[in-house]
């Protein structure tokens, strides 16, 4: 099954609005996790597996799917609840994450969950495996795209920049890469903690095309793809400025939602906003 | 003399072998394929080579994506980069995800010699199998590199292969085909066994040597293969009477000796032990020939201390 492009923006929203509800149920459940940036990076997310890429929950080993990999891997719940609407695994897995017999790794593990394409969490790793792939398919006949999405505390890593380097040499226009910009790493913002700008320039300077897109703006989202598809002999990178933890007032733009759980009682007014109750 | 042959010019000559055969072979590099051999494919196979420039950690993950994608990547640099530098990204990115890549490591030990302890990769047998699922194997000449390389190549997983700078005496005459997990059994006998790996395989043939002239049997394995142990080589290895000498250019803290050692332990065959490698030191600049002798890694060496094992027996 490849997904119906013709979800109406209202659809994804509320698509969106449901999964930020799994999010942080899961993260709830599990006691731990990274709710911020999983809510940062959910609304890409849902364009993507909505809108964008063609996937097959049927058949996750699909030689001719898109491919996703979750460089900023701790935001695992975002791509989980996003696997299990699909139908990858049963939604109730949701409820397991992080527990020893779970299939729900802290972070995303390739060979315990259906549907993950690589195994990340340790920053800058999956970006390289994203270019491997570009690299594999670049040939391939029905011209698989990969997008992988890096976090912008992830841009400290040495290995980013290795990664983009080769991406640029190797012309690897079947890749889109898609920041999420929220500003905060786990010690405060990423401008005191390591001052990465100018982001924009910087790959701008790698020989990679840029785009500048709110992250929770599903229209700039979907043109943004819609670009980056169509830069042909350089990579593609979309900077989606974004709110960590969107959609729960509470957590929006608080560095300490980085990675802890809610209570059940945080849970119960996030859910409020959310409107699940 | 025997004649002589690198190993990582075997590697070279078997990659074209396999990418004429299969086309699923890739093959990447970090800047240093005139020195891994890996230019050979590269020259035959421009499409399938993948330079990745001095970018090791990028390569790994590369290489995992390139495996995703169905194809087989052999990845190359010298081993203190790939099981050093590299290490996290062959932990995870490869090993941890499962996929079917071949890490093809030269310059391994001190054997690297004039270059330096920089340069030098004295860990990779502990660094690399210590990750949970990785095959490490470590051949002795260009006939076990040619075997190694091919079973690597038909084994589903991820495999790191130890080879070194220097040419090395050929060993085996006959081409052989083996399996992950062999070993080969060079010399049977009562007294003390060897088991060595890599090139001090040839150094404890020189030991075997002056032993039999002392009138000590000696029982020597080539451990082509270092993990998984091969349980049934361990047993016989157990049988002598004065116990085993180990034999490896790498530390010996973590190192082929010390697993020998937990493994037949474990197997309630424990015996009186030896160990030579690098004890807790760094290497120095100087000929493989020189740095052998420096830290007793030469027959010679390896013969004093199977004799300690006689004379305590």
């Amino acid at each position: 099954m490849v997904p119906n492009h013709n979800v109406r923006i209202e659809e994804l929203k509320e698509i969106a609005r449901k999964l930020r509800i799994d999010i942080l149920k899961s993260i709830t459940e599990a006691g731990s996790g990274h709710p911020g940036g999983s809510l940062s990076a959910i609304d890409i997310l849902v364009a993507l597996y909505w809108r964008v890429m063609k996937h097959d929950p049927e058949r996750p080993d699909w030689p001719d799917r898109d491919r996703f990999v979750l460089s900023k891997g701790h935001a695992a719940p975002a791509l989980y609840a996003v696997l299990a609407e699909w139908g990858y695994f049963p939604k109730d897995w949701l409820w397991t994450l992080r527990k020893v017999d779970s299939h729900l790794q802290g972070h995303p593990s390739r060979k315990d969950t259906p549907g993950v394409e690589a195994s990340t969490g340790s920053l800058g790793q999956g970006f390289s495996v994203a270019v491997g792939m570009a690299l594999g398919l670049k040939n391939h006949p029905s011209k698989p795209h990969v997008y992988v999405m890096l976090g912008d505390g992830e841009l400290d890593e040495g290995q980013v920049w290795e990664a983009t380097m080769a991406a640029a040499h190797y012309k690897l226009d079947n890749l889109t890469a898609i920041l999420d910009f929220n500003g905060l790493q786990i010690d405060g913002p990423v401008v005191k903690v390591m001052d990465t700008s100018p982001v924009e320039e910087k790959f701008k300077a790698f020989r990679w095309e840029v785009k500048l897109i709110d992250g929770h703006d599903f229209n700039e989202i979907l043109s943004g793809f819609e670009w980056a598809k169509s830069v042909k002999g350089k990579p593609a990178m979309l900077i989606a400025k974004t709110i960590k933890g969107k959609g729960v007032s509470f957590m929006e733009n608080k560095v300490e939602w980085h990675g802890k759980a809610p209570t059940r009682e945080q849970l119960e007014q996030a859910l409020k906003e959310l409107g699940a109750m | 003399m025997a004649e002589k042959k690198a190993l990582r010019d075997v590697y070279g000559e078997v990659l074209v072998e396999l990418g004429e055969r299969d086309p699923r072979v890739v093959v990447l590099d970090a800047d240093l394929s005139k020195s891994t051999k890996t230019e050979k494919f590269a020259k035959k196979f421009p499409d399938r080579f993948f330079e990745m420039g001095i970018q090791e950690q990028d390569m790994m993950g590369a290489a995992a994506g390139l495996a995703s994608t169905g194809k087989i990547p052999f990845a190359s640099t010298f081993a203190i980069f790939a099981a050093g530098r590299a290490w996290e990204q062959v932990r995870l990115s490869i090993a941890y995800a499962r996929f079917n890549v071949k890490i093809v490591a030269t310059h391994a030990g001190i054997a690297t010699g004039e270059d330096g302890a920089s340069h030098q990769m004295t860990e990779d047998i502990a660094t690399m199998g210590a990750i949970p699922g990785m095959v490490v194997l470590s051949p002795s000449d260009a006939t076990s590199t040619r075997a190694a390389i091919y079973a690597a190549y038909r084994y589903h997983g991820p495999v790191y292969v130890r080879l070194v700078r220097p040419k090395a005496p050929i060993l085996y005459s006959e081409p052989f085909e083996m399996e992950i997990g062999d070993v080969r059994k060079i010399k049977d006998g009562d007294d003390v066994t060897l088991i060595a790996t890599g090139l001090l395989v040839h150094e404890a043939l020189k030991a075997a040597d002056l032993l039999e002239k002392q009138g000590i049997s000696v029982k020597l394995y080539d451990f082509i293969t270092v993990k998984p142990l091969n349980n049934e080589a361990l047993r016989d290895a157990a049988s002598t009477r004065y116990g085993i000498v180990t034999c490896e250019d790498h530390v010996v803290w973590g190192g082929l000796g010390a697993n020998v050692a937990a493994r037949l332990s474990e197997l309630g065959l424990s015996r009186p032990m030896r160990f030579v490698g690098l004890r807790d030191v760094f290497g120095r600049s100087g000929s493989t020939e020189a740095l052998y002798e420096h830290y007793g890694l030469t027959g010679k060496h390896i013969a004093e201390k199977a004799l300690e094992l006689v004379k305590n027996g």
